[in-house]
């Protein structure tokens, strides 16, 4: 460009052509183009409209607001047959976020164990990692999960010969039931300590840190931490005289009632989703273990480190560069993975929301199109959340 | 340059698709020409339930509902095997209807208002009078359902069932869990495993579930029937021509049935004088042509698939393993439900 407007400047050459100058050229392809992806979006929508007008029917949003009418096995929120169609929506986005949030947890938990795990010297440890990461690697999940809810199903006791658990829960095939713990009267300080002794804490942290980069001494800090936390809400609560009543579980003419209940459908789904995610993200960990040069483990050693704080301060900042990206994807996945909850009965956002209601109303469209838009807008912000994290784990070049 | 000319090509590959997409939405009503220029109709199935529609051992389907969509194909091509039968869950089987990927849908599918309006379908004639029912372990030692409060219901996702049951227990201020599956199958499995105290469908599905379970004799039908369900073939709206085939086909297999027509002796009645069956049969008028079929298409019915009767004691009755009794499913003149319009 710089050289035609020189060349313009010394001596005026003849004008080309429009539709021979690459650039107009290229834009009228690009309009082209667009106008054609355009023309068929609008073809296809008002195609749509146009036969579900003259099949008669039903289209638009109004179900939202029509009363449901089934029931649904878990919710976070209230719920009862008479909600809507709406309020089923959230129930169900709920359950997938429930699953998927803990998934990641348990999953980066386990993965990055089995990863390390897997770079043992120790002979037995590394192959053992090997022979998970390989064998749940290449099993299609739709069967594991199948295999983790039978094995829960059958494995566990029917409900009239139900475990008793210590501290009051119990386990059967119909899940697992816990004593709620619930706040009486005057609880509620010892929840203002909790967060006292939470904020001490993290101050504290601040400061060691900011003493050993001025003095250059560290503070075992771990017991002084746990205290900080542990001993104001604790003492809170003796001074009061324990405020805290629980909500046992006890078992009823069918079932246990009362309690928090984990359905077996929920251990299953998400056990199934933490153990297979969790061989990637080992493979993702291990993958970026090595790319950290064997020079860096030496330098420290060479410096007096141990293997454990080289491992933690010198590898794994390093190797978090190589592993962040491709474990967005993982995470990914597995949110993704959670739709297979289908098959096993957990009701999450496809069961309840594109299976049920889609089914009571008709309207595949709208609701398949609103369900799709729910998995973009958690997948969009789950990578963006980890595109903010990789940049501050990303090399920074200067 | 390249990638000029891959960028035209991919431009008019998407114009040519768009154009394409709009042509095919023009041309779709006349679903038996459709039908007949194919040369099979495309029938929605159920493919796992006994009794109904499920593939024998030699992958032959079988069934009162695949016995219907059968005898449509006999009466269009005067051959009953010219059916592609698609099995669809509970859950899928609308979708697949609306969208023409089928013609017609006979998969027991209970005929209530908001599919008939909302959904865009047109039920035709009611093939099976069902209700709903509840299967439990005989070891729990219930007489009622409303002994079930506070129990654990597997139920089948996307069906009149899981809204029944809740209705149920929510008018008898019952306590419910119900665990909710995408298909019949898994839902069984997983009441026969205890995940569930009962399992709740159609009382005829009950009885062929029952047969399928680990121990049958363990498990009991409860009594009491919550609903009603009259199961029925659908099509879509927009199609008078077809719907009035679909209904025609059991009201035809209805009339033989109580004219004394079966499929053994639908020769012989062919030179009947009965003016009745003589309309039927198409030995006197042009009632078939009328249906844009030749005037013989209930003799062909009869011939290949037999009366409803027939059809009914072989896949659901006496001549099956379900054993099911008439019930509301006899003749109206036996004191069931069954009654077809005459052909004059």
């Amino acid at each position: 460009m710089a050289r035609n407007a020189t060349a313009a400047a010394e001596a005026p050459t003849p004008k080309t052509p429009l539709f021979r100058d690459p650039r107009v050229r290229g834009i009228a392809y690009q309009v082209l183009l667009c106008a054609a992806i355009a023309f068929l979006a609008w073809a296809a929508i008002s195609n749509a409209i146009e036969n579900l007008a003259r099949a008669k029917i039903a289209s638009g949003f109004g179900f939202w607001d029509n009363t449901a009418g089934f029931d649904i096995s878990q919710m976070l929120i209230d719920y009862s047959t008479t909600s809507t169609y709406g309020r089923a929506f959230w129930v169900g986005l709920l359950n997938t976020l429930l699953v998927a949030g803990l998934g990641i947890v348990f999953a980066t938990v386990l993965g990055f164990a089995i990863g390390i795990a897997r770079l043992s010297s120790n002979w037995l440890v590394s192959r053992m990692a090997g022979f998970y990461v390989e064998t749940i690697r290449n099993l299609p999940l739709l069967l594991q999960l199948l295999f983790w809810y039978n094995a829960v199903l059958k494995a566990l006791p029917s409900v009239r010969e139900s475990l008793a658990l210590p501290g009051g829960g119990f386990l059967n095939n119909r899940g697992l039931f816990l004593p709620q713990p619930v706040l009486l009267p005057g609880g509620g300080w010892a929840l203002v300590a909790l967060a006292a002794g939470v904020m001490a804490a993290v101050a504290l942290r601040i400061w060691c840190k900011r003493r050993q980069m001025r003095t250059g001494k560290q503070m075992p800090t771990f017991w002084l931490t746990l205290a900080l936390v542990l001993v104001p809400p604790l003492a809170v609560l003796a001074l009061s005289g324990f405020p805290i009543g629980f909500n046992f579980p006890e078992s009823g003419r069918f079932n246990i009632r009362g309690g928090i209940e984990v359905l077996p459908e929920f251990m299953a789904l998400l056990f199934g989703l933490v153990i297979y995610t969790a061989a990637f993200i080992a493979e993702v960990v291990r993958a970026g273990v090595l790319a950290v040069a064997k020079g860096q483990t030496e330098a420290a050693y060479s410096l007096g480190f141990k293997p454990g704080p080289t491992l933690r301060l010198v590898v794994i900042p390093q190797a978090m560069r190589v592993i962040v990206p491709p474990l967005t994807s993982q995470y990914l996945n597995l949110t993704k993975n959670s739709t297979l909850a289908v098959a096993i009965g957990y009701p999450d956002l496809v069961q309840i929301f594109a299976g049920t209601v889609l089914n009571q109303t008709g309207q595949a469209v709208e609701v398949i199109a609103i369900t799709m838009a729910v998995y973009l807008v958690i997948s969009l912000v789950t990578s963006g959340l980890m595109n903010l994290y990789n940049r501050r784990v990303a090399l920074v070049e200067r | 340059m390249k990638s000029v000319i891959v960028r035209f090509v991919l431009a008019s590959a998407v114009l040519a698709a768009a154009i394409g997409v709009v042509a095919s939405s023009v041309a779709s009503a006349q679903t038996l020409e459709a039908v007949k220029s194919r040369g099979v109709v495309n029938c929605g199935a159920n493919g796992t339930l006994a009794g109904f529609g499920l593939p024998d051992a030699q992958g032959r389907w079988t069934g009162l509902d695949v016995d219907f969509c059968r005898a449509l194909a006999a009466a269009i091509f005067n051959d009953p095997s010219k059916v592609k039968f698609v099995p669809l869950t509970a859950k899928d089987r609308f979708t697949a209807l609306q969208s023409g990927e089928i013609d017609v849908l006979a998969r027991n599918t209970t005929w209530t208002s908001s599919r008939d309006t909302a959904l865009g379908l047109n039920f035709g004639a009611v093939n099976y009078f069902d209700g709903q029912g509840f299967m439990v372990r005989k070891s729990l030692k219930l007489n009622s359902a409303l002994e079930l409060n506070d129990a654990a219901v597997c139920v089948q996702q996307g069906t009149t069932t899981e809204l029944n049951l809740a209705d149920y227990f929510r008018s008898n201020k019952m306590k419910l869990k119900t665990v909710t599956f995408a298909t019949a199958d898994e839902a069984v499995k997983a009441y026969d495993a205890g995940r569930c105290d009962s399992y709740t469908t159609d009382a005829s599905a009950l009885a062929g579930e029952r047969l399928r379970l680990a121990q049958p004799d363990d498990h009991a039908i409860l009594t009491e029937i919550i609903s009603k369900e009259p199961l029925a073939p659908a099509v879509r709206h927009g199609d008078d021509q077809w719907f009035d085939i679909v209904k025609w086909v059991h009201f035809a297999m209805v009339n033989a049935e109580e004219l004394g027509i079966t499929k053994a002796n639908v020769d012989d009645q062919m030179k009947s004088d009965n003016p009745d069956i003589k309309r039927l049969l198409g030995t006197e008028g042009k009632f078939g042509e009328a249906f844009g079929l030749t005037n013989d298409w209930a003799y062909r019915i009869v011939k290949h698939v037999g009366n409803y009767g027939e059809v009914f004691e072989r896949n659901v009755g006496q001549g099956s393993p379900l054993k099911i009794a008439r019930g509301l499913n006899a003749l109206w003149n036996k004191g069931g439900l069954q009654y077809a319009p005459p052909v004059r």
